[in-house]
């Protein structure tokens, strides 16, 4: 239940993001106005001011340098809160086949965690899972949603802030 | 690995439970022939042979047995673009006995090329089946059968009596006798409910075998009919099952350290080939089901995947994007010889070996679009059987002549359905089955 809740409000925060004419991805600055009735250490903050996802080229799983700032921004959110855990979801859009997409997934997800390790993000804190094209985020039949759902997630599994 | 040795082997002892069902061949009323009139499908488009099928009589009350069965034969035949069944309310001579001789003149009237004639009775609870085969313009029988069975399995007598005409015709195996087991569909795409599901190869008998509480991909039949593999993402790492259909049980495959996907039967049943993922790499490895030994078959940094085996289980075709792109690759049972077959224009993926051993089918994507297609195992000869939005996943019926396959569709209220189409690229056909449907996985010949 909780996960759904949670994956419900982090596509609310993406389309946030198409919303204001991208400014989310192009600003590496975050959106303070929504931070500010968050909690600091919890999940939304993260979601909203640190930012849970990045973005991939067609059948790619190259990290772009929008993306590599997210999770450097994520790497030292997780380095200020050390009780936090989080799992990076792995995902391909519906271009492709089935088996392929599970595995192309799984090799995006690796991506964006073995940079967060880079950055100094303890191995044990960052599990993966990879879901092929099951779980689009953006739902329509063209490359705007596509891109939306080319993608890997960090999400938090514990230790986040409540109050 | 993991103490499921006494599972697998009861996976060994429980096969399929035949159902009661006695076959007899019956005394023709002028003995067997030899056909003469024979459907022709070496060549491209195949021309429907038109064939009566007369409402079998019924005795004991088993009137409505007698209707499915008939409705089933006529079904079965029409749908497999090979034959034309005539339309019953245009039959001149209505058969009133199984033992009299048909009037020909009156069936040749019609343009009938073949006659079937059949009577069923209920012989308390217990079916009794009998049919003919005739040959219109030689005025001979050419094939008849007697059935008993309960009369739950009146549908099942139908797929067999249709399976010998199409054979008596044709000179190929029917696979009308068969099952098909896919994933079926619901709820909206960020949240979809997915379900194994098992059902006749006509769309009938449609049951689940999982219960929606797992997301569930890509079933694939075990030769024996009764066992599936598949991949489940349940606690943790997704990883490869197998379950026995008749009981319901699971189990996992096996305890990697990583993610297991794509997983498929080896034609004895006694091995599985699947990849296993490790970091952004995926390759094949294979796993004796008895032995529960791995054995690493591919070992190249790039996506292996969906393996499948040729029928006589010397080689093993799978997808791979080591050359920059997903491309088809055949290698030997032991991962010796990997080479590139598929060179066309576009990304090739899911290969799956033809039952005969003389295609591989798969999946072809290019241009915005995804296409079915075959292609001889040494990569020459590719054929595309159907073009469109979305086509994946083919499978192949037993008899290699029709493939199964899904068609997603676009907007707010499209998603998958089931389709097959004939291996002419002829005769594309949507599987009546309600609502949406994907990883169709059609059964070997039951009986």
């Amino acid at each position: 239940m909780n996960m759904n809740r949670r994956r419900i409000f982090t596509t609310a925060a993406a389309l946030a993001c198409v919303a204001a004419l991208a400014a989310c991805s192009k600003k590496s600055t975050p959106n303070l106005e929504a931070g500010n009735t968050a909690i600091p250490g919890s999940e939304q903050d993260f979601t909203v001011n640190v930012g849970d996802r990045v973005f991939f080229a067609e059948d790619q799983s190259t990290l772009s340098p929008e993306a590599q700032e997210t999770l450097r921004r994520q790497a030292q959110w997780l380095q200020k809160y050390p009780a936090v855990t989080v799992q990076v979801e792995g995902h391909a859009d519906e271009r492709g086949t089935r088996e392929y997409n599970i595995a192309l997934s799984a090799r995006r997800a690796t991506a964006a965690r073995e940079f967060l390790i880079a950055q100094g993000v303890a191995a044990s804190r960052i599990s993966s899972i990879a879901y092929g094209k099951e779980r689009p985020a953006a739902l329509c039949d063209a490359e705007q949603c596509w891109s939306q759902n080319r993608r890997a997630v960090t999400v938090i599994t514990g230790g986040a802030k409540t109050s | 690995m993991h103490n499921a040795q006494p599972m697998i082997s009861m996976f060994f002892r429980l096969r399929s439970i035949a159902l009661a069902l006695a076959v007899l061949a019956i005394a023709g009323l002028s003995g067997a022939a030899q056909a003469q009139t024979e459907i022709d499908i070496t060549g491209g488009r195949i021309d429907p042979l038109p064939i009566a099928i007369a409402p079998f009589l019924a005795g004991g009350g088993a009137e409505e047995p007698a209707s499915t069965i008939s409705t089933v034969i006529a079904n079965d035949l029409g749908r497999s673009g090979y034959f034309a069944p005539i339309d019953p309310q245009t039959f001149i001579e209505q058969i009133t006995s199984f033992e009299q001789m048909p009037g020909f003149a009156s069936w040749r009237q019609i343009q009938a090329k073949a006659l079937v004639t059949g009577q069923v009775f209920d012989e308390g609870g217990k079916l009794r089946v009998e049919f003919r085969l005739w040959d219109v313009n030689t005025a001979q029988q050419l094939a008849a059968q007697q059935f008993t069975a309960s009369p739950k399995n009146a549908r099942r007598i139908g797929h067999m009596i249709a399976d010998i005409i199409y054979k008596a015709m044709t000179g190929i195996d029917g696979y009308f006798d068969t099952r098909v087991v896919f994933v079926s569909e619901q709820g909206p795409k960020d949240k979809r409910i997915k379900t194994l599901v098992i059902m006749d190869q006509d769309g009938f008998n449609v049951r689940p075998l999982s219960d929606g509480s797992d997301l569930v991909l890509t079933p694939r039949f075990s030769p024996s009919t009764n066992e599936i593999t598949y991949m489940s993402f349940g606690k943790g790492d997704p990883r490869v099952y197998l379950m026995n259909i008749d009981t319901r049980q699971r189990e996992i495959v096996g305890e990697f350290p990583n993610m297991s996907f794509a997983p498929r039967f080896s034609p004895d049943g006694q091995r599985v080939i699947m990849s296993l993922q490790d970091g952004g790499n995926a390759n094949i490895f294979e796993l004796d089901l008895r032995s529960r030994q791995l054995r690493q078959l591919t070992n190249v940094p790039a996506i292996n995947t969906a393996p499948s085996y040729s029928p006589d289980g010397s080689q093993i075709t799978f997808e791979s994007d080591r050359g920059g792109t997903q491309q088809i690759y055949v290698m030997g049972a032991d991962g010796s010889n990997q080479n590139r077959i598929s060179f066309g224009d576009g990304r090739y993926s899911t290969p799956v070996w033809s039952p005969d051993g003389s295609y591989i089918a798969f999946t072809k994507q290019g241009g915005g679009k995804f296409a079915i297609g075959v292609m001889k195992p040494d990569g020459s000869g590719e054929r595309i059987l159907t073009e469109g939005y979305h086509n994946e996943g083919p499978t192949w019926a037993p008899n290699s002549r029709v493939i199964m396959f899904f068609r997603d569709t676009q907007g707010e209220s499209g998603g998958p359905q089931l389709w097959s189409v004939d291996i002419t690229g002829y005769n594309e056909q949507r599987v009546p089955v309600e609502g949406f449907g994907s990883d169709p996985a059609w059964s070997p010949k039951l009986n």
